[in-house]
Parts: structure tokens; sequence; C-alpha cells
């Protein structure tokens, strides 16, 4: 049960930068998701607060400590490994209760502990097997066990769930959420899946080549992304962008995507008067470009000609593969539509819902 | 698909003759070796071992050339009974049967008009005569005694049993237990090489697993050369070495100690024993060590609680090849502890005398020697087979 927080951290490896200039303050009992693309340096800021990289300068503060030159065992953190990194020659229980015994816990504590948490987790059949006898899911939980049974007052993810097949890991990421909640302490949890992200944390900090791009609430993220980078990141299918110019356009404030025009509504246009004339990119999520035909009531729209490309069929909706010029966007649609590969068509713009990116900055326009 | 299968045994004949031939030429030899060390003194003289399979008809030249006078049973002239193994003891050998064969007998040639019989027919002949004279004509013989006279160390003519029963043995054989002991036997040989073997065995292993962490998972500067370095040693040959390091154990007083031959094992053992741990432990995944580091371990505990028995195979393997060099090492047991404590290696090449006679005692003491390595191997040999590591990470 701590607060964490890094304060101006910089991790290099020789010239490499890895941890740019990190600063996230997270509160006590707080679920903090570090997401971002393979070797952005999430792993390693997760791995300068368990003490396995030393920092190159900064600091970071568990509980108002300093923890820089505190050796990991002596940070009262534990950490889930992507492997599990399981003992293998112990059994269960045994690798449960390694960290206990060498910290001198008592025999009937250590007992205690360790059925506690394999009760928690369902494992309590499985306690004199070996690792190798188990199951990818049940090491998982084992290696969660693990942690749980030291009571730390971190608790540290490295992408604990990209080892299991689908299925499993929608059943796992329930079951950590379920975890946070009952034990009501700090948990920091890296991932590179921004599904993971929007589904179990309490904000979720976004890196992009070690340097934190926002961090917010997943709603807040997702409907406010602060530059382009996280717009594209989270949400899936990735968020529609395309280049284009702010133009004046009989008085009304129109977006110039070249293939297309589309005004901006007044009620919304008052952030982007200042940025008249200058290039920009215009985004847009999936989910909210409409087939002609199944348009949700009270919104704005404006239509835009297209061409069908491919059609993905899901079941509860339609993913179409759209053209429009140079430009190849994705649209969510409402599983009624008729739309057909290679068909001219129109499909409608939510304007009530875009995002606006200076095209230098890459920050978005607000 | 009938014919498939033709073809798949057909393609697979080169392989499995490949294989049966190399195993007979492995198998044959030593399979000879140990029924020779368990045949008599006399019939490893005179006869190959494997008449033993197939006992040798060499009833035929007594036929061709002594029956029409001695006749079938070699009772017909009662005053050369040869079926008297007193008398037949006075020729043990073709050389002696032949010089009799030369002498005239009465004044007239011994073979009349016969031709004399070659010296491989007269060798059959002795043979012939030792083995009906004793009534066992046609039947291999075996023993233990050439066990018995390799351990305790007996040189001379017959064997200990009969030295001993007959009050002739050499003045440093008691005839009891304590014969075991004899400093000229294998049972002491045997105990020196224990002595020398184990020690020389556990100490690189355990200096190695202690590098081979070190450089795996410590990270301190020049690792990589140092380890270049130790690895690049393997190249000075052991032998270049011998006479300053003699040098140096005269000054220090450890010629002819077993601390001397230990030292010199472990040296020599080091390089290759640390380049195979380094390998092995680094492969570990680096996960693990730092799980532990988070669990609270220490270098110390990490290294006796995790790479110790996850390291197991490699030290089996390490062990055995440890165990084996040091065991079958001559050289250098030579030069450091001579015959003052001699091994079994040393015992064994003493065994053969300049005249190569002996040879039935070597056969044994090469076996006597060989039990020990196959129990080692064979007690830790599952550990190549198996896979220490499964279940450790993702698999």
């Amino acid at each position: 049960m701590a607060s964490v927080t890094y304060e101006n951290v910089y991790k290099r490896f020789g010239d490499m930068v890895a941890v740019d200039n990190l600063n996230i303050h997270v509160d006590d009992k707080e679920f903090l998701v570090l997401v971002g693309p393979s070797g952005c340096g999430k792993t390693t800021a997760l791995r300068l607060l368990a003490g396995l990289e030393e920092i190159s300068s900064g600091a970071i503060k568990i509980a108002d400590r300093v923890v820089n030159d505190v050796a990991p065992k002596d940070r009262d953190i534990a950490m889930v490994f992507q492997s599990y990194a399981l003992y293998p020659h112990l059994s269960i229980y045994d690798n449960m209760a390694f960290g206990l015994k060498l910290r001198k816990t008592p025999k009937e504590e250590i007992k205690r502990r360790v059925t506690e948490a394999a009760e928690v987790l369902g494992i309590q059949d499985l306690l004199t097997r070996k690792p190798r006898q188990l199951s990818g899911g049940q090491r998982q939980r084992v290696a969660v066990g693990r942690a749980i049974v030291r009571e730390p007052k971190v608790f540290l993810f490295d992408e604990p769930l990209s080892n299991l097949d689908a299925k499993l890991r929608v059943q796992m990421r329930a079951e950590i959420s379920k975890l946070h909640q009952r034990l009501q302490t700090t948990f920091i949890y890296v991932t590179h899946d921004q599904t993971e992200a929007m589904t179990m944390a309490t904000r979720i900090a976004v890196i992009n080549k070690g340097k934190l791009q926002q961090i917010d609430t997943p709603q807040n993220l997702y409907d406010h992304p602060g530059n382009l980078f996280v717009a594209g990141f989270i949400g899936s299918p990735a968020m529609n962008f395309f280049p284009g110019k702010l133009r004046k356009d009989n008085g009304r404030l129109v977006v110039d995507a070249g293939d297309f025009v589309v005004p901006i509504p007044e009620k919304k246009a008052g952030p982007y008067k200042a940025h008249a004339d200058k290039n920009i990119t215009f985004g847009i999520r999936p989910e909210n470009i409409h087939d002609e035909n199944f348009v949700p009531l009270n919104i704005d729209v404006e239509k835009v000609a297209v061409k069908v490309d491919v059609t993905e069929l899901m079941g509860n909706e339609i993913f179409l593969y759209l053209i429009s010029g140079k430009n190849t966007f994705v649209a969510r649609v409402d599983p009624r539509s008729s739309l057909r590969v290679g068909q001219q068509a129109h499909v409608m713009f939510d304007m009530d819902n875009f995002h606006i990116f200076d095209a230098e900055t890459e920050e978005t326009i607000r | 698909m009938n014919r498939d299968r033709v073809n798949r045994i057909l393609a697979r004949i080169p392989t499995h003759l490949i294989v049966i031939g190399t195993i007979l030429i492995w198998v044959i030899p030593t399979l000879g070796l140990l029924i020779t060390s368990f045949r008599p003194v006399q019939d490893v003289n005179t006869s190959g071992w494997w008449t033993v399979v197939a006992p040798q008809n060499v009833s035929g030249p007594y036929v061709q050339y002594c029956a029409s006078c001695h006749g079938a049973d070699g009772k017909a002239i009662p005053e050369a009974d040869l079926s008297d193994p007193n008398l037949i003891a006075r020729y043990p050998r073709s050389l002696q049967l032949m010089a009799i064969l030369r002498q005239d007998i009465n004044g007239k040639p011994h073979m009349g008009d016969v031709p004399l019989p070659t010296s491989q027919e007269a060798a059959d002949i002795a043979a012939y005569l030792r083995n009906y004279s004793s009534g066992q004509a046609g039947t291999a013989r075996f023993t233990t005694s050439n066990y018995v006279d390799a351990l305790v160390g007996y040189r001379g003519r017959a064997s200990y049993f009969q030295d001993c029963r007959e009050g002739t043995q050499a003045l440093d054989l008691k005839c009891n237990a304590s014969d075991l002991l004899n400093p000229r036997g294998m049972g002491r040989a045997f105990l020196n090489s224990l002595l020398v073997t184990i020690p020389a065995t556990v100490l690189p292993i355990l200096f190695a697993a202690f590098a081979g962490y070190a450089f795996a998972w410590l990270h301190f500067k020049g690792r990589f050369l140092l380890f270049a370095i130790l690895v690049g040693l393997q190249v000075v040959p052991l032998q270049m070495t011998l006479v300053p390091i003699s040098r140096i154990y005269a000054q220090l007083g450890l010629n002819g100690t077993f601390l001397g031959v230990w030292l010199f094992h472990t040296g020599f053992g080091l390089p290759y024993a640390i380049y195979l741990m380094r390998n092995f432990l680094g492969s570990l995944p680096s996960d693990l060590f730092e799980a532990a580091y988070l669990d609270g371990a220490s270098h110390w505990t990490a290294f006796r609680r995790l790479v110790i028995p996850l390291a197991m195979p490699a030290i089996a393997s390490l062990g055995i090849f440890q165990f084996l060099w040091v065991w079958n090492d001559l050289l250098v047991a030579l030069v450091f502890l001579g015959g003052t404590t001699p091994v079994m290696t040393y015992q064994i090449s003493n065994m053969v005398t300049s005249l190569g006679a002996g040879w039935h005692l070597l056969t044994a003491a090469a076996f006597l020697s060989m039990l020990l390595p196959m129990v080692v191997f064979f007690s830790l040999q599952r550990y190549f087979v198996r896979g220490m590591m499964a279940g450790a990470v993702k698999g």
C-alpha cells in the first residue's frame, strides 16, 4: 500500500535512451497500466522500479522514500514475469513460499499465507506438483500467487498474459481486476495490448520511444487523445487519419482532405479558428463513420463519397475498408448495411466526434 | 503402401549395418579381454579366448603323430603313460615336447619314420595331453584366481591361493585379508585412485560452478576478456607444464603428495569446466534469477538454492568427464605420485613384465579398474537424458 513516483527518470543504454524524462505519480491503490508498442521503454520503466536496472538519472520513490540505491529485495515489491519464472525444481508450494522462507517468516505464517493465496487463485490442488506438470494458465496463477503471499506494497506485472491463449487471457484479465479490488494495493501493469489496458486500468500511461505521451483514465484517453500517437494507439481498429488543411470556405471552417471536404459544425469550430490555413491531420474513429442508410438520430453528419474495397462481417457489425481518392480507411457500420465490394457509395462522418491534430507537432488542437 | 515399407526398411539397412559393425568392433575385443581374465594362466598362454566358445579339436595332431604307438587312450606304453598328469607336467610347452621328440629312445629316433610335428602341432598336442590327463579334455576352464592375484599383487608362477596352500608365498604376503592392502596389489591401488580422483573431481566442479555463475550473472568489468583468457588456457598442453610444476612442487614439498595431484588436476580441469558451466548457466532464463533477487535472494542464496539444483545436468556431465579423465590418467600420477602411492593405472602398467608374461593379470586388473567408472556412468547418465528446465518458463 503505497504511492509510486517517477521524477525526471532517465535510463540510457550506451547511446540509446530507453526512458526519457519520465514523470509519473501513481496514487495508493491505483491500477496503472503502462502501454506502448514493443521496445518503447515501458518494461524498462518497470524494471527500474523493481531495481533490476539502475537509473541513469532522476529519482523513483515508493511511499515517498527514494529507492534509487535500495536493493530489489528491500523495496517491498513483487513482480510477475511474462515468462512466469517459476523455479522448476521446486514444488508449487515451495515456489510460493520461497520468498517468505528467505525472509525468515515463521512456518505457520508461511503455510497460512500460501494456503490463502492458493484458495484465492483456485490452485489448492496443485501445491505438491512441479511447474512442468502445470498448464500455462495454472503457471500464471502460481506466478501471481508467489507475488500475493509476499504481501508487498506494490505489485508489478510485466506482460503477464501475453503467453496465454486468447480465451484464457480474457479470463485472467478479469481475475487480475478482481484481485486488485480484493487486495486494495497499488498495481503497476505493463502491456502492449491496448485492450488489456482499457479493460483493467484505473489510469493508463501511454509511452512511446521512452517518452510519456499521455496519462489519464481509459475513457478520457479514448475520447480526448492528446496527440496523434495516442489517438492511433488506443482503440481497435485504429482511428483513421487524413492529412489535410483547415480552410475558410464561405465563412465556414472546413477540413480539406484533398479528396473530400467536410465542414466543421459551428458549435465545435471555436478552437480551430486560430489555425485556419494550417496543415493538419483529420482523425475519425471507425465507429463514427456510418452507412448512409443507418445513421443514428440526432448527430451532425457529413457525406463522403467512397469505393468499398473489402468487407469483413463480424456478426454484430461490419468492418468496411473504404477508398476515397488516395486515402484508405476503415468504417465500423451497422450489420444491416448492404454495401458490397467494388460498390461506389456514400458514408456519413459523425461530425460530433472527430479529432484534429497539428501536422507539425502532432499535438491535438483544442 | 507395402512397397513404401520395403523401401523404408531397405533405406535403413546401411545405418543398421554401420551401427552393428561399430558395436561389434568395440564389443568383441572387450569380450575377449573379459573371457581371458577368467581363464587359468596355462590356458591363456596356450590357446585363444574364442576356444572357450568352440573348444578346439586338438586331438587331431595327437591321432596323427602319437596314437599309433601310445594308443588312442595314451596308455599303450606303460613306461610312458600319457594319461599320467605327473608325466605330462614335464612337457608344459611345445619346446619341451619337441626336445623329447628329437631325442632317441633305445638308440632309435622317437618318432621312427613319422616326420616331426610342426611347433604349432606340438603345442596343440601338449595342450591336448594336458587337458586329457587332467580329465578336462574339450571343456573350457574358468577361474577367478586372476582377479585375486591382481588384487593382492601376486607375482609368482602359480597362483596366490596355491602358494599360500603350499606356504611358498612371497615375503610381503600374509595370506590373510590384509593382503588386499598390499602396496603392490590392485586393492591398495584402488584406494589410492579413489583418494586421488574424488577431490580432483569435486574441486574443479565446485570452483567452475562459482566461476560459471560469476561469468554468467555478475556484471563486472572485463568479464568477457577474463573469460576468453580462461577458455584460451585450454590450448596449453599438460605435458609442457610437467617439468616447471614438478620443480615448484619440489620447492613446496608437494611431490609425491595427494594434494599436489589434486591441485594439478584441478588446474587443468578448470578451463573446460568453467567454459561448460558458464554456457550452461548463461542459458538459464534471466527471469529466474531476477525473480529470486526480488524474492529476497542474495547471490549466495541464488547460487545455492537455484544454480546448484538447476545445473545438475551440467555438473553430472562434467563430473563424469573429469572423473574418467583423472581415473584413467597415468602420466600425472606417474610424475607426481610415482610408485610410492601407486594408482590403478600405474599398477596396471606394471603388471606385464618386460617379457610380456603376466597378461592374464593385466586383463583382470583392467576390468577391476573399469568397475567404478561404469558405476559412475550408469548412475549419473539419467541426468543427460532428463530435461531439468522443463516447466521453468513457457514451453
